[in-house]
């Protein structure tokens, strides 16, 4: 620590070059972070999908919809806490453009299954009691400007009334915050009974199944036992983990995530060779001064962690003020403009610990070679050097 | 005036000659702009390719017509006699077998992708004989038709590359039924190659449905369009939506081509930003390193100008050689790269090939000259107003 205010003089040595070393470095970590964030929002929220929940789809696609009378057969398997069942509305809301999910949902159970919805016991409560109520997530409240109490007119693209109209209105009754970090709150919820008596059709099916299961251990038995249940009926099931459900369905985006990741390594390498390259740079200008600083007598190791210290300093530094400004700035102002497409976008802990690792070995890496140097440097040589 | 110029070509001709004596600093600052060009290019290529695949899909003479208020064939129905009222409309291609107008059914199986080997909503396209006529460019390339009747299938040829087990001669098994796929097609490049077709006759009661979910039909010509939707739009037995299908298909491509766009747009002036930085220090070294140079030419009688442009023409050169490889490299390695991802309009599977413009290849090279620019400038006026009496001594 005593040889902090020396590090600190070498890095002021050229000013200019070490702020704009450092502003290099933070624009490439703000971009760090707006990537991270990328990814996760790309993950479709595979890291905080329960452990305890299993989806039950239809075993030829998603889309296909699955008999009501499952809900008894599946809650009678032992192991299953609770079963819960939705529906994928697919209304618009005025403009195609204003996409955004509806769910109808099983009013009893839903809320007990998703514990990650937070709704106060009031709003809960109207919601019970209000046949076209819908609970809707706070972040899409907030996009359209809607309020507790607005009635919203969606035009079913699927379900057309038994009136022939297709025009569907629900009276906002409460708002849902998220309960941890990730969890997508721009869900439209209103309850399968609305659906089921209005529909003019297909209202006595259900998109898909999520049930509760006691022990998480037992979620491969489980779901056999499930699709065991079904197998060779018209309606046979597929049931995994919400997990592998979510990481399915993340997939299915395709190599996005992967192609995020070579241009972050593609960046990152780029980084690394101008940061490093100015870093060798700075030492090899300052041959006569380490030699000056070994006839004083500074150990070669002493000499090795200097410059080291000295390009570690200055990477951490970049980075910690990147990832800040990525963090205050950059991804809260990039996620409200990329809401409509992804609805979670944050940069989680790993990602800033990553951020911060990564800078560590940047600066390892870039002081090493001139460390090196400087270390094995012959104290006549460099002084005969001029 | 001509001394002027001389001695412009002198000091720029000097400056770049001995860019070898500074391999490392400009080697790095070339890299970081070839990095950022790229990139760039890269990511724009998805968007571009993404949507040629969509809007290659129909001519302008080629509809589809959905049922009233739906988005997609997705959601969309059409009844048995719907459809049979649209394929005798005015202003539908005729030929000996009939109009060209293909009722068809639009549903989803899971197939595994490949390279994750997890399911992906594959589109599986139940389709009328006319079909093969209303789609102009479909080439059957490997194997046969699927005969009526039977549980057989063709797959488009991205779908082929895409997904597991989709090779002629395999069985696929979907709820009760086994189909074996018979041939493998191409559609010019079209979204139809990224979907599994069958006779719709013997999806339907695979599927327990009775009608249609859309027909894809042949005008005479792309002026006969309005004549075939009047005549529809006015029939009050229907109740559908007339599109032609390259404004369907265009509209279905929005979602996925802003959101590329969108973040394209925004992580590019991060990159751009770390890259003027890193060509900034590449060149304030290479005139500090070079102020004696610099000042002797001063002293010599050589004009501030000359130093000023050298400079930049120095700076724009990396530039310009980071850019140039930056661009070849995105050419290379991503102009034509398939890839496979969803599109949520139909919430099924589209495969596509990115593509990699002049457009975008101008552009790129334009960002990287714009940052050899910037990243020039203030080392030149820096490299101009040094003191020459200062500049000699210092060693």
């Amino acid at each position: 620590m005593k040889y902090f205010p020396l590090i600190w003089r070498y890095l002021w040595r050229r000013k200019l070059r070490t702020l704009f070393t450092l502003l290099a470095a933070l624009f490439t970590f703000a971009l760090f972070g707006v990537l991270v964030a990328t990814n996760v929002a790309f993950g479709m929220g595979v890291d905080i999908s329960g452990a305890n929940r299993l989806v039950v789809i239809h075993k030829i696609s998603l889309i296909m919809p699955l008999p009501i009378a499952y809900q008894d057969r599946i809650s009678a398997v032992p192991g299953v806490e609770a079963v819960t069942h939705m529906n994928w509305f697919g209304g618009v809301y005025k403009d195609p453009k204003n996409f955004f999910a509806q769910m109808a949902v099983d009013t009893p159970t839903f809320f007990d299954l998703y514990p990650e919805y937070v709704v106060s016991p009031e709003q809960r409560k109207a919601w019970d009691a209000d046949r076209a109520g819908v609970i809707v997530g706070r972040d899409l409240a907030s996009r359209f400007g809607w309020k507790i109490g607005d009635k919203i007119p969606i035009q079913g693209t699927i379900y057309t009334k038994k009136d022939g109209t297709r025009l569907w209105t629900f009276n906002i009754d409460g708002l849902y915050d998220p309960g941890k970090k990730g969890v997508d709150a721009t869900q439209f919820f209103f309850h399968y009974e609305y659906l089921k008596e209005a529909a003019s059709r297909g209202g006595d099916m259900v998109g898909w199944y999520t049930i509760r299961i006691a022990d998480p251990q037992r979620a491969a038995e489980i779901s056999k036992r499930i699709d065991e249940l079904f197998a060779n009926s018209p309606y046979e099931t597929k049931t995994s983990t919400e997990k592998a459900f979510a990481q399915a369905f993340a997939n299915q985006i395709g190599n996005i995530g992967a192609i995020v990741r070579y241009v972050l390594s593609a960046v990152l390498f780029g980084m690394l060779l101008v940061i490093g390259n100015t870093m060798a740079q700075s030492v090899r200008e300052r041959t006569n001064e380490l030699a000056v600083l070994k006839t004083l007598g500074f150990g070669n190791r002493l000499v090795l962690f200097l410059v080291i210290a000295e390009s570690c300093l200055l990477a951490l530094a970049g980075a910690g003020l990147g990832l800040l400004l990525s963090w205050a700035v950059v991804t809260p102002l990039v996620g409200m403009m990329l809401k409509q497409f992804l609805p979670v976008f944050y940069i989680p802990a790993w990602g800033v610990l990553l951020g911060l690792a990564t800078a560590l070995l940047l600066g390892l890496l870039t002081g090493l070679v001139p460390g090196i140097q400087a270390m094995r440097l012959r104290i006549v040589d460099a002084l005969r050097k001029v | 005036m001509i001394n002027w110029l001389s001695q412009i070509a002198a000091v720029t001709w000097l400056n770049l000659r001995t860019i070898g004596q500074r391999r490392g600093a400009s080697t790095a600052a070339a890299f970081g702009i070839l990095v950022v060009v790229a990139v760039f290019i890269a990511i724009l290529s998805i968007a571009v390719g993404f949507r040629q695949t969509m809007t290659s899909t129909g001519d302008p003479a080629t509809v589809i017509v959905l049922r009233g208020g739906s988005d997609s064939e997705m959601t969309s129905g059409i009844a048995r006699d719907s459809a049979r009222i649209i394929s005798e409309a005015p202003g539908l291609l005729r030929s000996p077998a009939g109009p060209l107008a293909s009722a068809e059914l639009f549903v989803i199986v899971d197939v595994p992708k490949r390279t994750t080997k997890t399911d992906a909503n594959v589109p599986l396209r139940g389709v009328q004989p006319a079909a093969f006529a209303v789609r102009r460019n479909f080439r059957l390339l490997e194997g046969r038709r699927f005969e009526t009747g039977k549980n057989e299938v063709i797959v488009g040829q991205g779908a082929a590359k895409e997904f597991a087990g989709l090779e002629v001669g395999h069985q696929l098994r979907w709820g009760e039924n086994t189909w074996t796929v018979v041939g493998i097609f191409s559609d010019g490049g079209s979204l139809s190659e990224s979907e599994i077709w069958c006779d719709v006759d013997v999806l339907q009661p695979a599927y327990r449905r009775t009608g249609f979910q859309s027909v894809h039909a042949r005008l005479e010509s792309a002026a006969a369009y309005d004549r075939f939707k009047d005549a529809l739009t006015a029939d009050p037995r229907l109740d559908i939506l007339v599109q032609r299908e390259t404004d369907y298909y265009a509209g279905q491509s929005e979602a996925l081509t802003a959101l590329v766009y969108a973040l394209g747009i925004l992580i590019c002036p991060l990159m751009v930003a770390g890259a003027v930085f890193g060509a900034l220090n590449t060149m304030f070294s290479s005139v500090s390193t070079r102020s004696r140079e610099i000042a002797t030419l001063r002293a010599l009688g050589f004009g501030s100008g000359p130093v000023v442009i050298s400079v930049m023409v120095e700076s724009l050169f990396l530039a310009a050689v980071g850019g140039g490889v930056g661009a070849a490299f995105a050419y290379y390695a991503f102009n034509g790269f398939r890839a496979a991802t969803i599109n949520w309009q139909s919430f099924s599977q589209v495969s596509f090939a990115f593509r990699v413009t002049p457009a975008l290849l101008a552009t790129g090279t334009g960002i990287a000259l714009a940052i050899g620019l910037v990243g020039g400038l203030l080392p030149a006026i820096r490299a101009a107003r040094l003191p020459v009496a200062t500049a000699l001594r210092e060693l």
